[in-house]
């Protein structure tokens, strides 16, 4: 080969071996914040979890039906308006979407004090190591992971839900086509 | 542009100004000259060549040396404008930075948010510039070694005369070389460590050539060592996570996918007492109060044997017992965890007495945990207190007249209890704080009157894994390595030859001249060969 061209070849793939080296350290210095996040899209990842009544809950039992995950805490004003239309509507999606409801690592007395009063039969666990929450990179609450019957995430939703029908949305997403 | 044969016959890369061969001069300018210059042996520096496609003008652009020192430049004054306020990563965490550099450094600190100094170094275009500052060190070493590489393996021991006529040191005088001169210097110069090489009667001594790639050593170590900080930021490789934990808890070790929790059995703060040694710290004790003497947590580290899923019930086996101290840090796999920070007497447990407000007698006391409550409390003899309510935060009532918490931390506790004595068999309502109890259900005989506060100290402990380290420090040694063999040792050639009845004598060196003609001095000294001179008064 011409030497001329030799030289231009080798010069290019040396810069573009440095160009590669730069654009990976400057890509995942812009995404260090967001690394391991989850998106819509992605696998949910499994856990496993305890109920106030000692039920175990596997995520991957779920296969097949819908899942709506809901965090928690009991001092979120948000979440306190959001937890009746989970109520009404777990009820009325039975066998189709579930609720899984997480605290945030509160206390047993604060958790059933506050199903209690609001009068929740759903399921309710508290992830006293906030293991769960840490991998799901929950931040603020309530952030509700919307859960398709084959187990992949549909939407995350940050925020409460003040409608009954912006839930019901939600749930008619993920109930499994029959 | 082709190559250019030199008139000894070697065929030399375009832009060469000396023959690699010879060391004729092959340009116009270097053959007006009156000394070569020698720092890359008049080799064709790369970038100096061609100049037409893009890649072309981005080499010439990084290969630059006055460029790399202006990216060097940049770098420290931008590096130090971080250094002015502190760094987001230091700020306290209870406030946002967006608030705290305004509040806390006023109209100032507010620009230097906005212009992004907070957070100077993980910025962008800080990044970008470390990166060019790499790509400038690669592509500026590359244009020099290579060429001065193939300058040195080609060079010629009968060196045209023109050549020695333009070095430092040169003599020439009418004569014949010798052969028993010549084996007699080759000895002394063998004796000096010189590599003798004798070609058409002509002779080359050099020594000492591989200290002219110090600073291309040099350049890859720095290069490894910006590797080595670009690996940081790989998954995996650079973990740095802060836990803070209460005495006696347990809790997962952030960073280790919770394979290890940790224990925190107690915190210890201890200050330096009066007279304990009073030379060294009476005096600071008087200026400041305390002194600190030893920040100490006692710490146990646990694997957990049933870590398969998220959430799943831990099952801890001990691995260690430590007590972590400053620069004291428990070790485990490649996890480093250090003592950081501390909180004192954050609130634990509170102490309430069910009380006759009338007559004052107490009927006993009950102690709610502020991380685990009970439902009720029996207190015997048909007294029994119920909590209805826990608001850890309390702020107030909300429209409703619920009592409201403004987050789950202990810093307001508030209860909302119902008492059951003989007399009140359904109950009365007490709402409780600290130093305060009210009747929201309207007026009571009895009230839960706050008697004590139980305490506990909060650590903070570093979690910290760096796999790059061993990179660095292999970065630094190299550099180190460059350093040394580039300013220890000096790159010497002596030059001499007979031509038509004249013998020439030139010497070069990168440095310390001196020493070079010391060195030709003791070897020519006592010969019939010319000593060369000095023809650059300095």
């Amino acid at each position: 080969m011409d030497k001329k061209k030799k030289r231009l070849y080798m010069r290019a793939a040396i810069l573009a071996v440095l160009a590669g080296l730069v654009i990976y350290a400057l890509y995942t210095n812009v995404t260090k914040e967001s690394r391991g996040a989850l998106e819509a899209g992605d696998k949910a990842p499994d856990f496993v979890l305890t109920d106030l009544k000692g039920e175990t809950h596997q995520l991957s039992d779920y296969e097949g039906k819908g899942v709506f995950l809901n965090f928690w805490g009991t001092w979120c004003e948000p979440c306190k308006e959001e937890m009746p239309h989970m109520e009404k509507l777990a009820n009325e999606y039975e066998g189709q979407v579930e609720i899984l409801a997480v605290n945030v690592g509160e206390s047993d007395f604060q958790v059933n004090n506050f199903a209690k009063q609001y009068g929740l039969t759903f399921p309710i666990a508290i992830d006293s190591g906030k293991e769960v929450m840490d991998t799901y990179g929950v931040d603020p609450l309530p952030t509700t992971f919307m859960i398709k019957p084959d187990g992949t995430i549909d939407q995350i939703v940050i925020g409460g839900l003040i409608q009954e029908e912006q839930v019901r949305a939600l749930f008619e997403r993920v109930k499994p086509s029959s | 542009m082709g190559k250019v044969k030199c008139e000894c016959g070697h065929v030399n890369p375009n832009g060469t100004i000396l023959c690699e061969s010879c060391g004729r001069a092959l340009t116009e300018k270097a053959k007006q000259e009156k000394f070569v210059d020698m720092r890359y042996e008049g080799s064709a520096r790369r970038s100096q060549t061609y100049n037409k496609t893009i890649i072309d003008k981005v080499w010439n652009f990084f290969s630059s040396v006055k460029v790399g020192i202006w990216i060097i430049v940049l770098l420290l004054v931008a590096a130090s404008f971080g250094t002015i306020l502190p760094q987001e990563f230091y700020i306290p965490s209870n406030m946002p930075a967006e608030m705290y550099y305004e509040d806390v450094y006023g109209q100032f600190g507010k620009i230097y948010y906005m212009i992004g100094f907070h957070d100077l170094y993980n910025s962008v275009w800080f990044s970008a510039l470390v990166a060019a500052l790499g790509v400038s060190l690669v592509i500026a070493s590359l244009d020099r070694v290579v060429p001065l590489y193939r300058a040195l393996k080609n060079q010629r021991v009968d060196r045209h005369e023109s050549f020695m006529k333009k070095q430092r040191l040169f003599a020439e005088q009418e004569g014949t070389l010798q052969a028993s001169e010549i084996e007699k210097i080759k000895v002394k110069l063998a004796k000096k460590r010189y590599k003798v090489r004798m070609e058409n009667g002509a002779l080359l001594a050099e020594k000492n050539r591989f200290t002219r790639w110090g600073p291309y050593v040099n350049h890859v170590g720095l290069i490894i060592f910006l590797l080595g900080a670009l690996l940081r930021s790989v998954p995996g490789m650079y973990i740095d996570e802060l836990l803070w934990i209460r005495e006696g808890e347990t809790l997962q070790v952030p960073g280790t996918d919770g394979a290890y929790y940790v224990k925190n059995n107690e915190f210890t703060l201890e200050n330096y007492e009066e007279g304990e040694d009073p030379e060294v710290f009476d005096e600071a004790i008087d200026r400041v109060g305390t002194v600190a003497k030893n920040y100490q947590t006692d710490a146990i580290l646990y694997r957990d044997e049933n870590n398969e899923l998220p959430g799943a019930e831990p099952e801890l086996t001990e691995v260690q017992a430590k007590s972590i101290q400053v620069n004291q840090p428990m070790k485990f796999d490649q996890f480093a965890v250090y003592q950081t920070s501390f909180r004192q007497d954050e609130m634990k447990a509170m102490h309430f007495a069910l009380t006759n407000k009338e007559t004052g007698e107490e009927f006993g006391e009950i102690v709610v945990d502020l991380f685990d409550q009970q439902e009720s409390y029996d207190l015997g003899s048909g007294y029994k207190v119920e909590l209805r309510g826990y608001y850890p935060d309390f702020d107030g009532f909300s429209e409703s007249g619920e009592p409201v918490s403004k987050s789950p931390l202990p810093n307001n506790p508030a209860f909302l209890f119902n008492m059951i004595t003989p007399e009140t068999p359904d109950g009365e309502m007490s709402f409780a704080q600290i130093r305060n109890t009210m009747e929201p259900l309207g007026e009571t005989e009895y009230k839960m009157a706050f008697k004590n506060l139980e305490t506990r100290d909060v650590s903070a402990l570093t979690i910290r894994k760096d796999l790059t380290l061993p990179i660095l420090a292999v970065g630094g040694i190299v550099f180190m390595i460059g350093v040394i063999q580039g300013s220890y040792w000096n790159h010497r050639r002596l030059w001499i030859r007979e031509k038509e009845g004249r013998i020439y004598v030139a010497g070069h060196t990168n440095k310390n001249w001196h020493g070079l003609k010391r060195e030709i001095h003791s070897v020519l000294n006592g010969t019939a060969i010319p000593e060369p001179e000095d023809r650059q008064k300095d």
